[in-house]
């Protein structure tokens, strides 16, 4: 790589072992979903939603944007010099292939409920929770294992380089300066499951409510967003209108954030335009940077994060607010009782998702 | 399996493009055995509802998916920007990751801007959303060779629980040597469905759908079958083939290995 860039990159992922059945799955992308797996006690959390539910009533829905793509990048740079071909020890299906991170997951588990990949760009692992409560809901499943896995390649560090899109340095999310996104990879998991009758009385206080999902389409341009966030209103809207709630019912946003110019000025009018310039918001990509795909997931574990602690963290490397954007954006650290928090996931190809979060006990 | 719920919906719209198939009307009398079928390479139109600009820039999956989901909707006599969209599709565009892979590979890897809209897997529905200014929500998919089926299950998900119509738009488009050896698919194919929820006059099949650990079916006609198994979004064709007959009929489509989808058809 000869760019000069920032990349965000997961310390220990070249390391990582897949198990022996799984091998042919061997790539940097399926190393860094098992990575996230065993993080935190979610292997033993699926585990015992299989126990409960049954390995074919648990779904997998994850997103990426360029799942194993790296081991094609790779493969090509040893083709046979006379024909041409791609050499014998690559396997298409169960690395390059999109839906190859949730194949991983499935085989790992073995889940034999439904599965797919939601590869909708930066949108994919915010979309990947609907997808999996449209299936709950028509009774298909009882339990998902959601979440993205996005891990670096040169297909997409070479292609937002093409755009202009990558900033030297890491990036600044809603500052006067913002110049660019910082590439980054991720692997981010959560277990839905089914909301039981009186969840105040049968769920811990700290699980985390899946409240609203709203989604929608710029249909605008492949890769700028509508210059006044028009989409991104929309989905926001649908969001709180799934959720039986009012813009000021939200203490904390996590935006999409990217670090854009164009991105960020088109979420903070749309933002402005719903909630006004009171509710606390901020991008945490200045701490994670991009990670694309899985960046739905990322910050949707973020804002379970601030709902069980009570945090609204604050974005990290912006050093002067946009002052064109008219929002109450999160320099430092605040903790304070959160309720309900909102996550933004817009992307490339003008795809758009809003999430809401809120805690079973009162804060 | 037990416990198995079933999702019902209405076919209103179909379309088809792939190899000897040029469209829904007329592929009718091959599917359901009263022409041969002779196969040629699939014939893509051009985009003519995109802007200058981006037809220019338009791979197959581009065009693929504009044909056929403008035939499944034109033939349901709807309007394309009121209706939610599932793209499924059993990889990413094959001809622009060659072409990407060679450069990287090489000491340029300065790729550019249109090669890199068109790697992304939602490449089909960025540009589906510019052509037809639909601003509903939009599924993108993939689920290897199971994603007919994949697309199917979240396409009737939409319909039966957010109670609306919604355009399956189920494509796949050929692979280039050295691409070719590793993942064998030929040509472009494609399926569109418009699905709905309440029975109308341009109602063609009611369907439904449940998960099923039996076999998939197979095509009698053995260069029809060839076709279903060698481009994933053509294991759909067992389903058109019982509309195309106009018989009430039970199918099983491929899915994931071990769960298949059970489908019964009612003729409107």
């Amino acid at each position: 790589m000869d760019l000069a860039t920032f990349i965000g990159e997961v310390e220990g992922v070249d390391a990582v072992q897949l198990p022996v059945h799984l091998a042919d799955f061997d790539c940097r992308n399926n190393r860094l979903a098992l990575l996230g797996l065993m993080q935190d006690g979610f292997a033993e959390a699926v585990r015992a939603a299989i126990a409960k539910y049954g390995a074919q009533r648990i779904g997998v829905f994850l997103g990426t944007s360029t799942s194993g793509i790296l081991q094609t990048e790779l493969a090509y740079r040893r083709r046979n010099p006379v024909t041409g071909a791609l050499p014998t020890d690559f396997i298409y299906r169960t690395t390059h292939n999109t839906f190859s991170v949730a194949d991983f997951a499935r085989h790992y588990f073995g889940l034999t409920g439904p599965a797919v990949v939601v590869s909708s760009a930066c949108s994919s692992s915010a979309k990947v929770f609907s997808s999996a409560r449209r299936m709950m809901a028509a009774g298909l499943i009882d339990a998902a294992v959601v979440g993205g896995v996005d891990s670096l390649c040169l297909t997409t560090l070479y292609g937002f380089n093409s755009l202009g899109l990558i900033s030297e340095q890491a990036c600044r999310p809603f500052d006067a300066q913002r110049n660019g996104i910082s590439i980054g990879e991720a692997a981010a998991f959560a277990l839905l499951e089914r909301t039981p009758e009186h969840p105040q009385e049968n769920l811990s206080a700290d699980a985390v409510l899946l409240l609203g999902i709203g989604e929608s389409s710029d249909a605008y341009h492949m890769s700028s967003p509508h210059p006044d966030g028009l989409g991104a209103r929309m989905a926001m809207q649908d969001a709180l209108k799934m959720a039986g709630l009012k813009p000021a019912e939200i203490d904390y946003i996590n935006l999409h954030g990217t670090a854009t110019q164009s991105n960020d000025a088109a979420e903070g009018k749309a933002v402005a335009a719903i909630f006004g310039p009171a509710t606390p918001c901020s991008s945490t990509k200045g701490a994670t940077g991009h990670t694309l795909g899985a960046a739905g997931g990322v910050e949707a574990v973020i804002c379970a994060l601030a709902l069980q602690h009570g945090l609204l963290p604050a974005g990290l490397n912006t050093r002067q607010l946009d002052p064109a954007l008219d929002l109450d954006y999160v320099l430092d650290n605040r903790e304070q009782p959160v309720a309900r928090v909102l996550s933004n996931s817009f992307g490339f190809g003008g795809t758009n998702c809003s999430l809401i979060f809120g805690r079973v006990g009162k804060p | 399996m037990t416990l198995n719920a079933t999702l019902s919906a209405y076919v209103e719209g179909i379309g088809l493009l792939g190899p000897g198939l040029t469209d829904w009307p007329s592929s009718q009398a091959v599917l359901g055995g009263q022409q041969p079928y002779q196969p040629h390479k699939t014939i893509l139109p051009p985009p003519a509802l995109l802007p200058a600009a981006e037809r220019r820039r338009s791979g197959a999956i581009v065009k693929l998916t504009l044909a056929t989901g403008l035939e499944a909707i034109a033939a349901a006599g709807l309007d394309a920007a009121s209706l939610p969209s599932v793209f499924s599709a059993s990889g990413g565009d094959g001809e622009n990751c060659h072409a990407i892979c060679e450069m990287l590979a090489s000491d340029d890897r300065q790729i550019s801007p249109t090669r890199f809209h068109n790697s992304v897997h939602n490449t089909a529905s960025g540009y589906w959303s510019i052509a037809t200014g639909a601003m509903t929500t939009s599924s993108v998919l993939c689920a290897f060779d199971a994603s007919f089926g994949a697309g199917l299950l979240e396409a009737l998900s939409q319909v039966v629980v957010d109670n609306t119509r919604a355009v399956l738009l189920a494509c796949d488009t050929a692979y280039p040597e050295p691409l070719y050896s590793a993942r064998p698919i030929p040509d472009a194919f494609g399926i569109a469905l418009v699905l709905a929820p309440q029975r109308s006059a341009q109602a063609l099949a009611q369907i439904t759908v449940n998960l099923t650990d039996a076999s998939a079916d197979r095509l009698d006609d053995a260069a029809l079958e060839a076709l279903r198994i060698a481009i994933p979004a053509a294991r759909g064709l067992p389903l058109l083939r019982a509309i195309a007959l106009r018989e009430d009929q039970h199918v099983v489509l491929d899915y994931l290995d071990g769960t298949r989808l059970a489908v019964a058809i009612t003729l409107c």
